[in-house]
């Protein structure tokens, strides 16, 4: 106050700063995004929790939802299931996108930009279309790798393709196919901000290809790395229309539970108990939540200030 | 030493370009060929145009030309949420980016968080909030949850506090604009390359949208093209041997299944050559933090 007093410029500057602070600016561009937050982020993510700690009458029952819907013979497996899948997705996304943004790295650029390309068209065949087409790619009968089919997952007729034990592997294998290519070029460019003279300096040091691919390259990619596998594991345990797909297609072999979601479905819908699926959703809100506040909090990677 | 290494290098690349290409090349050959043939003659064989037509003839007949609705469903729903999501989401990164005002922060946080959670999360919820509302069985109970895409907001509020100038936007103040002025003549023009990435990253993901509409739609003629896929597949005796009478009556048999799906991707592979150099600038230029 005092300071201010004995300057008036600085008293000046220190009104105007004021005023501007006072004066809501921007509020109204936000106005009509405002609804759509409330109605489809806050609301429902609110509602589920009320749903799920109450009875269908509107009483509270505590934790009593979340342990009738785990005491039921078909959670358990679902959530093996679809960690089994994240898992091994996750896995994959590690080694081969690492793997191969690093082999495309230091290639000549054009090669190096048609791989990426050609690695990244899977991307336009997400969902639905995905799973049709690797039905057909693990039906023997018409599956231009039938060869492989019969070695490695020795299957001579679809069905044994999909036998239940497979799935988890063929899941990963179809989110790895149409995914893999987005996050190839995302590393890709990480490599591209390791400054040339950083790598030069280590071939100069006497630094092979490998070297320098696991001592410098890697340590700066690890926060993408990170940022990749949380976001993915958020996606991967909510699973839904794959398995709903091959369960259609499956002559009965797969449950229509077989995820998590799944079963909430058949919760909600064939039981028409809304209580027990909305204690299934919060178990997988909480599971993502958690994977939301480690990016936001621990990465750095979402900024909610401009400095 | 060197040569063995660079021979490796390239075989692995080949082999997983084989992995990411092959089955899309399988499926555009698929639709020329008859359902023997695509047993009997190599994988990657041409058939004729002659069997493409009439897949096409199996498969439009099917349930009295239900393909194309479902077609222009997915049209119809992608395509209204998607604009209602850019007008709604470039002001509102603007406004939490320039603006200053008590909740910007909170706004912001939320938006992150839901941001990062997957959306099949809370289909459920927003099923029994639409059941509520009746909003059930109306196409609005799909458009209006596919508008809210806080991603677009995050891209817009990245876009504006980092790329344009703040002094940029005093300069138009001070030569009198108001808010709304300054908006419209010099942060909307501007914001034209992030107007093309929220196009992108909304349409495709509400096409490929598959849980929600599966649950908040009942009739099979409001269905989107996804939804359709999952009919279509149940309905052909080629994976559902319940299917009766053969297959026959419905004449949806592999080929029209693979054609089928070859069309509904169309759209998006469309618009995703179309953005690939943008979208492959953008994705960094929104993610990386300098």
């Amino acid at each position: 106050m005092s300071a201010t007093a004995a300057n008036p410029r600085g008293a000046r500057a220190e009104a105007t700063r004021t005023r501007g602070l006072r004066v809501p600016r921007g509020a109204a561009f936000v106005l009509a995004y405002l609804p759509f937050l409330i109605l489809f982020g806050v609301a429902p993510t609110i509602y589920a929790l009320d749903l799920a700690f109450t009875d269908a009458n509107g009483g509270w029952v505590g934790f009593h939802n979340f342990v009738r819907t785990y005491q039921d013979f078909r959670f358990l497996p679902a959530f093996k299931h679809i960690l089994l899948y994240t898992v091994v997705w996750l896995g994959a996304l590690m080694v081969f996108v690492v793997g191969l943004a690093l082999l495309l790295h230091g290639r000549a650029n054009r090669v190096s930009s048609a791989y990426r390309f050609l690695f990244y068209i899977p991307g336009a065949l997400a969902g639905a279309a995905a799973v049709v087409i690797w039905l057909f790619m693990l039906d023997p009968t018409v599956s231009p790798a039938s060869f492989l089919l019969h070695h490695v997952l020795g299957a001579d007729i679809f069905a044994q393709s999909i036998a239940p034990g497979n799935l988890p592997y063929i899941f990963a294998m179809i989110a790895f196919w149409t995914g893999a290519g987005a996050w190839i070029v995302v590393m890709y460019g990480a490599l591209n901000t390791i400054p040339p003279d950083l790598e030069e300096a280590a071939r100069i040091d006497g630094a092979g290809a490998f070297t320098i691919a696991f001592r410098l390259k890697l340590p700066l990619m690890r926060k993408w790395i990170a940022y990749m596998l949380i976001l993915s594991f958020a996606t991967g345990t909510q699973l839904f229309v794959e398995p709903e797909l091959v369960q259609h297609a499956s002559f009965g072999l797969v449950p229509d539970t077989w995820s998590a979601n799944q079963l909430a479905y058949q919760i909600a819908f064939r039981y028409a108990d809304f209580n027990g699926a909305a204690a299934i959703a919060v178990d997988l809100l909480a599971l993502g939540l958690v994977g939301a506040l480690i990016i936001v909090t621990r990465s750095g990677l979402f900024r909610t200030e401009d400095d | 030493m060197r040569v063995p290494a660079l021979t490796l290098r390239a075989l692995i690349l080949a082999a997983f370009a084989v992995f990411f290409v092959a089955p899309i090349v399988w499926l555009i050959l698929a639709p020329t060929k008859s359902d023997a043939a695509l047993v009997t003659s190599s994988p990657f064989s041409f058939g004729s145009f002659g069997n493409a037509w009439r897949a096409w003839h199996h498969l439009d007949a099917f349930s009295d030309h239900i393909y194309r609705r479902w077609m222009t469903n997915s049209l119809i729903y992608s395509l209204s949420a998607t604009a209602i999501t850019l007008a709604v989401s470039i002001p509102a990164g603007y406004g939490l980016a320039l603006g200053r005002f008590p909740g910007r922060k909170l706004i912001l946080s939320v938006t992150l968080v839901v941001m990062i959670m997957p959306a099949a999360t809370l289909v459920l919820p927003i099923f029994l909030e639409l059941n509520a509302l009746h909003l059930i069985g109306s196409m609005f109970s799909v458009i209006l949850p596919f508008s809210f895409f806080p991603f677009g907001v995050y891209l817009a509020y990245i876009y504006y506090s980092t790329a344009i100038p703040s002094e940029l936007l005093d300069a138009a103040r001070v030569d009198g604009c108001g808010e709304w002025s300054t908006f419209r003549r010099v942060a909307l023009p501007l914001a034209k390359p992030v107007v093309a990435l929220v196009f992108f990253f909304s349409f495709v993901s509400n096409w490929n949208n598959f849980f929600l509409p599966y649950v908040v739609l009942a009739d099979s003629n409001q269905y989107p093209i996804t939804v359709g896929l999952s009919n279509l597949l149940a309905s052909t005796p080629s994976f559902n041997p319940a299917v009766g009478g053969g297959g026959q009556s419905v004449n949806i048999f592999k080929p029209e299944l693979a054609l089928a799906t070859l069309l509904a991707v169309i759209p998006v592979a469309i618009v995703f050559l179309v953005s690939q150099r943008a979208l492959v600038r953008g994705m960094l230029g929104g993610a990386v933090k300098e």
